[in-house]
């Protein structure tokens, strides 16, 4: 962790062991959590609608605004429930992972002030099956605070593990997953804050949203806003990763450029290679070229410029690469995880990463380009979640930015750049550049 | 020792008394005692959750992490998602190919390890990410697998 304000997610953790109690404490820890209680729940509410701080799970919806969808125990008798969504999955995202295993302390302070807002004593962490590490440091920290009674008061923490599936990030996934069923999507309304874990109004919030709270509450929600673009305020923590000298976590304001944290703070591409592009959210944000260097890290500013900010993965593909092969990697990868339930997705992202393959092969007709793009519109928007979307969307956009690239594999019936392409390893030497007394029939 | 059941009936009370949700929890104790989810290991923990083992069957078959034939005494996955690959994620898997001399997806002669390609674990700064027995190492190496390999079946 560098940064050249001082962190507020992950402040503390190089100085100090966090995962203790005793430090954390020490570090001024948990005297937030005194601070919300000592206010009623819509003080707290109020709080957060004036930080408008932005959910972190890659949606940006207003914390505040989505606290006070919860309905008041006038409106729905209780019990109500927080859900935090740890199913971390989207490939370049690993925020949450340091968090969860650096900061667990500040995690579950916010966790308890969250509660007290929405007035529930019952706290559910879905966090993803692979996380053992981070599941056993949070389950460590709770454990510290069984003799601290006062802290936790009469709310329970229960940490619920996934057992591997993407699908689960996905919000009304997860609580079918929670709920003891398999993690399929459902169609909206209901919405988790009128029937979600339990069938009960639950509020789901990302970690890194959770682990925000108590800065905001200690600095005031003025000060923590300040530190961001006008529309985004605060820190972010950014994961980068790819062809990158640093790769890792860094926790900027979002007023600040992509040239600052791929350049500045993580050292630039390696090897005196060049920047091809750039992935600026996780693997479901569409791709951008070199430009992105100039753009804000901000939701609006990506937005603006075709991408997204998601999950906030940054991913850096130096010029070695080829993009048939990341397109077609980015494919598979969704179509591995679709869950199966609605016929675009299931079928669509098959249908793309088998394409794909054929044009990196050099084996596809050069109609099959578009028919790539075709399928992705069939896929997009067609279903009751958006894992198809996050699969057309980098396809697409790979496609549209880098078109020459697939007409050349088309064209050329082989892949130009598999003598240097990084991904090469995954895609071994197209059938028709073998000689040919290799191929066996199939 | 408390048994399968205990357990089971540990995970239970901390949902409400209507919900399925200890099912996930429960299928994960029953494959840490037993490696996996045989047919009566299913019949095991539906009778401890009063559910049929079809439910339970079908929970088990959608996630990756549950097994429903039988692996190694470890689990070697290898990240070779796009942030893992392009740093050499597939030659690390195939150190391991070599080194355990099966395939990903298969489990070495002797019984040892069973070897998989997994999709992204969320350690993408830390590449190649290699999860053994769940439990990540990071910035792993073809060159580093031969040990981890020795590590795991005992140098044979």
């Amino acid at each position: 962790m560098a940064s050249s304000v001082e962190p507020i997610v992950l402040g503390g953790a190089d100085d100090r062991d966090l995962t203790k109690l005793t430090d954390y404490e020490a570090a001024g820890g948990y005297a937030a959590l005194a601070k919300a209680r000592a206010m009623t729940p819509e003080a707290v509410t109020e709080e957060l609608l004036t930080s408008e701080l932005r959910g972190r799970g890659g949606a940006f919806f207003a914390t505040g605004r989505k606290w006070s969808f919860v309905p008041s125990k006038d409106q729905i008798p209780k019990p109500h429930y927080l859900v935090v969504n740890a199913d971390e999955s989207e490939p370049g995202s690993f925020k949450d992972n340091e968090i969860l295993s650096r900061v667990p302390h500040r995690f579950i302070e916010g966790c308890l002030i969250t509660a007290h807002a929405i007035d529930s004593k019952h706290v559910f962490v879905y966090i993803r099956g692979e996380y053992s590490g981070p599941y056993e440091i949070l389950v460590g920290a709770l454990e510290q605070l069984r003799s601290r009674r006062e802290i936790l008061g009469d709310v329970t923490i229960v940490v619920h593990r996934g057992a591997g599936a993407y699908i689960c990030g996905e919000e009304t996934a997860l609580l079918a997953s929670l709920n003891g069923f398999r993690g399929q999507p459902s169609a909206k309304p209901p919405f988790p804050a009128v029937s979600g874990a339990f069938e009960r109004p639950t509020l789901l919030n990302n970690v890194e949203t959770i682990a925000t709270i108590p800065a905001i509450l200690r600095r005031g929600p003025e000060d923590y806003k300040a530190l961001g673009t006008e529309q985004s305020g605060g820190t972010h923590v950014m994961s980068i990763s790819g062809h990158i000298l640093r790769p890792g976590n860094y926790e900027m304001p979002m007023s600040r450029t992509m040239r600052h944290l791929i350049e500045d703070l993580a050292g630039g591409v390696p090897g005196g290679r060049a920047l091809k592009a750039v992935i600026p959210g996780g693997a479901s944000s569409p791709i951008l070229g070199p430009e992105a260097l100039d753009i804000l890290c901000a939701p609006e500013a990506l937005a603006a410029a075709g991408s997204m900010a998601g999950s906030a993965g940054v991913m850096v593909i130096d010029d070695t690469t080829c993009i048939v092969q990341l397109a077609l990697r980015t494919a598979a990868f969704y179509a591995h995880e679709s869950c199966g339930k609605c016929t675009p997705c299931r079928e669509g992202t098959r249908w793309i990463t088998d394409t794909l393959q054929r044009i990196e092969e050099g084996i596809a007709a050069p109609a099959e380009i578009d028919l790539v793009l075709e399928i992705c519109d069939n896929v997009e928007g067609k279903c009751l979640c958006p894992l198809g979307d996050a699969c057309a969307m980098p396809v697409r956009s790979m496609i549209k930015r880098f078109r020459e690239e697939f007409d050349q594999h088309v064209e050329l019936g082989y892949c130009p750049l598999h003598e240097t392409s990084s991904l090469s390893s995954l895609y071994p030497q197209p059938r028709s550049l073998l000689p040919l007394a290799t191929v066996s029939p199939s | 020792m408390s048994t399968l059941y205990d357990l089971i009936q540990a995970e239970r009370a901390k949902y409400p008394e209507d919900s399925e949700s200890a099912v996930l929890p429960a299928l994960r104790l029953a494959q840490e005692e037993h490696g996996w989810l045989s047919p009566d290991v299913l019949r095991e923990v539906a009778d401890a959750l009063d559910v049929t083992p079809a439910f339970c069957k079908s929970i088990a078959s959608f996630y990756d992490q549950l097994h429903l034939a039988p692996t190694g005494e470890h689990l070697v996955e290898v990240c070779t998602n796009v942030s893992c690959a392009v740093v050499g994620a597939q030659q690390v898997l195939e150190a391991f190919e070599s080194g355990l001399g099966c395939h990903a997806g298969e489990t070495s002669a002797d019984g040892k390890v069973t070897l998989r390609a997994v999709e992204c674990l969320g350690g993408c700064g830390w590449a190649t990410i290699v999860a053994i027995d769940d439990h990540y190492r990071t910035h792993v190496n073809a060159d580093d697998v031969p040990a981890i390999v020795e590590e795991l079946t005992g140098g044979q």
